[in-house]
């Protein structure tokens, strides 16, 4: 029997494991000592927790649990790397390379960053949403101290090239920082072989909690330091200071171990179900897939249906069915996903595309009924197209002098 | 946002989609917004030249569901109407009746835009001058 409504909104954030919530409910009530009271049994409970989490969350990674800096999520993740580097660094330069297609938290800190006199370049991405290796290299200048690459894009799921990205960072002796929220325990991510130096992710987009997360922060070849941007107690080796969440990190220690020992097995699993559901949505007319389809997440699918808007695409299931769409009408500016159009995709298709996040409670029965109800509002909207009628006549859409509001 | 009965209802079931012959002298068509902006809406109607009773309105949306929902609404008003009363459609009528949030706006306003541009385009047809209207200027 299908349950309402069904969840394929996993890049949003992913409902929590029940095994995660029953390795965390001690640590609320009956263990809820300070990790860093030194002195009793309750601050040496809640610090063996802390430190056992922390080597759960370093393994998935391939890290050394030192290397692991708690925060409360992957924005504080993104704004204590690329602000602490700055920083830190700020005697070796003061330019920073991004890309267009990275995630606010990341864009907006660098557009701060410009503001205190730092210098950014926004690298464009190829229509398929990798970066180009060798703008990438062409960009990097005496002055450059940092390249901040995401690992997997939220909203098309594209991977890029991270160990070509660290190679050229490293021949440059340039740091490496990655977001990777929407990579660490969907795909294998190990930093030594990925030759990462700083990055972000966080719970959960992993079955975790909400609230909690993580900055690995390179301790050799090269001994990485960011500066604190709270000011306190000089917790996490000074990095971040506050009281650790204890609960929380017990929760992220428990999803990082359940994702590295269900990864490659819920990866197929939901690969499998994302193809069947893309290969069907795509036998509809006009459906595009947007992004690189090889170099992407196996549970992540972005498709755009010509001629229909996103949003009252939506209205037609989203009682039943929990999708986002690229398409703004919801929000105030009226602007649609800024990176499928930074795919060079035209607003008007960006304005008609559904993004699809599968996740560990995905089931089959669920992506057949997703599939038939897409296709059915996608056609009823058809018929109310003023579009789809004059692209069904011949009509060259761009002929047309539209009024632009 | 969660949308409003009556926007589910139009958006559920649309009234008078379709098309008429735009190349009718009793048809006005208005063809308003555009598909970067995430919507176009497409309104006809069909005027009895005797009376100047708009006897038919069909309509066509690329858009949300408010958008929808107002050219559906749309299309009930016309329908009896003479062209001089179908002119004082206002949006924030519209606004009123759908419960559109302040984000939703622009969609009345986009159905407003949709009818002045229809009655012009029939008055154009019939040897009448344009009507000038004041812009809005909420998108």
């Amino acid at each position: 029997m299908l349950k309402f409504p069904i969840y394929l909104d996993n890049n949003a954030t992913t409902p929590m494991d029940p095994r995660v919530l029953e390795a965390m409910i001690p640590y609320f009530t009956e263990h809820f000592g300070n990790a860093a009271s030194r002195n009793h049994p309750f601050g040496w409970q809640a610090e063996e927790a802390v430190d056992y989490a922390r080597e759960q969350v370093a393994q998935l990674i391939g890290a050394d649990p030192k290397e692991i800096i708690f925060t409360s999520g992957a924005t504080e993740g993104d704004n204590l790397a690329i602000k602490g580097v700055y920083e830190m660094y700020a005697s070796k330069g003061n330019h920073i390379i991004t890309a267009t297609t990275e995630h606010k938290a990341v864009l907006d800190t660098c557009k701060h960053i410009e503001k205190l006199g730092g210098e950014v370049t926004y690298l464009q991405v190829k229509p398929d949403g990798l970066i180009d290796l060798t703008e990438l290299e062409a960009a990097i200048k005496p002055t450059t101290i940092l390249i901040a690459i995401m690992y997997a894009n939220n909203e098309i799921g594209v991977i890029q090239p991270v160990k070509e990205i660290s190679t050229i960072a490293k021949k440059h002796g340039v740091l490496f920082f990655t977001d990777a929220v929407q990579a660490v325990g969907k795909i294998p991510v190990d930093v030594q072989k990925d030759g990462i130096d700083i990055m972000a992710f966080t719970a959960h987009k992993m079955y975790g909690p909400k609230g909690i997360g993580a900055l690995y922060v390179r301790r050799k070849n090269p001994r990485v330091k960011v500066t604190a941007q709270m000011d306190g107690g000089g917790h996490e080796r000074g990095m971040r200071s506050g009281t650790l969440n204890v609960p929380g990190i017990v929760g992220f220690g428990k999803a990082c171990e359940l994702a590295r020992l269900d990864m490659e097995a819920d990866a197929k699993r939901l690969s499998v179900l994302r193809d069947k559901l893309e290969n069907a949505l795509l036998q509809i007319e006009e459906a595009y897939v947007n992004g690189n389809r090889e170099h992407r997440l196996p549970h992540v699918a972005n498709i755009s249906f010509k001629h229909v808007e996103g949003e009252g695409l939506l209205m037609g299931f989203n009682k039943n069915i929990a999708l986002s769409s690229g398409s703004a009408c919801t929000s105030a500016s009226l602007e649609p996903s800024y990176v499928l159009k930074a795919l060079g995709l035209g607003d008007d298709l960006a304005h008609s595309s559904l993004r699809f996040g599968l996740g560990r409670f995905t089931t089959e029965e669920q992506i057949d009924y997703t599939i038939e109800q897409i296709s059915n509002t996608v056609h009823k909207l058809r018929e109310m197209s003023p579009l789809w009628e004059m692209y069904k006549e011949g009509i060259d859409l761009n002929s047309i002098e539209w009024a632009h509001h | 946002m969660a949308y409003s009965e009556k926007v589910i209802d139009h958006y559920t079931n649309p009234k008078n989609v379709g098309t008429l012959d735009k190349s009718s002298k009793k048809v006005g068509t208005g063809l308003v917004g555009a598909p970067e902006c995430g919507d176009v809406m497409r309104l006809q109607i069909e005027v009895d030249d005797a009376t100047g009773v708009i006897t038919d309105a069909k309509f066509k949306t690329f858009g949300c569901g408010s958008a929808i929902a107002s050219s559906s609404l749309a299309t009930e008003w016309l329908k009896g109407r003479t062209i001089d009363e179908a002119v004082t459609i206002d949006n924030m009528d519209l606004v009123e009746e759908l419960n559109l949030p302040p984000v939703k706006i622009h969609c009345s306003v986009l159905a407003e835009d949709a009818i002045k541009a229809a009655i012009n385009d029939y008055r154009v047809k019939n040897g009448l001058e344009e009507l000038a209207f004041e812009e809005k200027g909420v998108h």
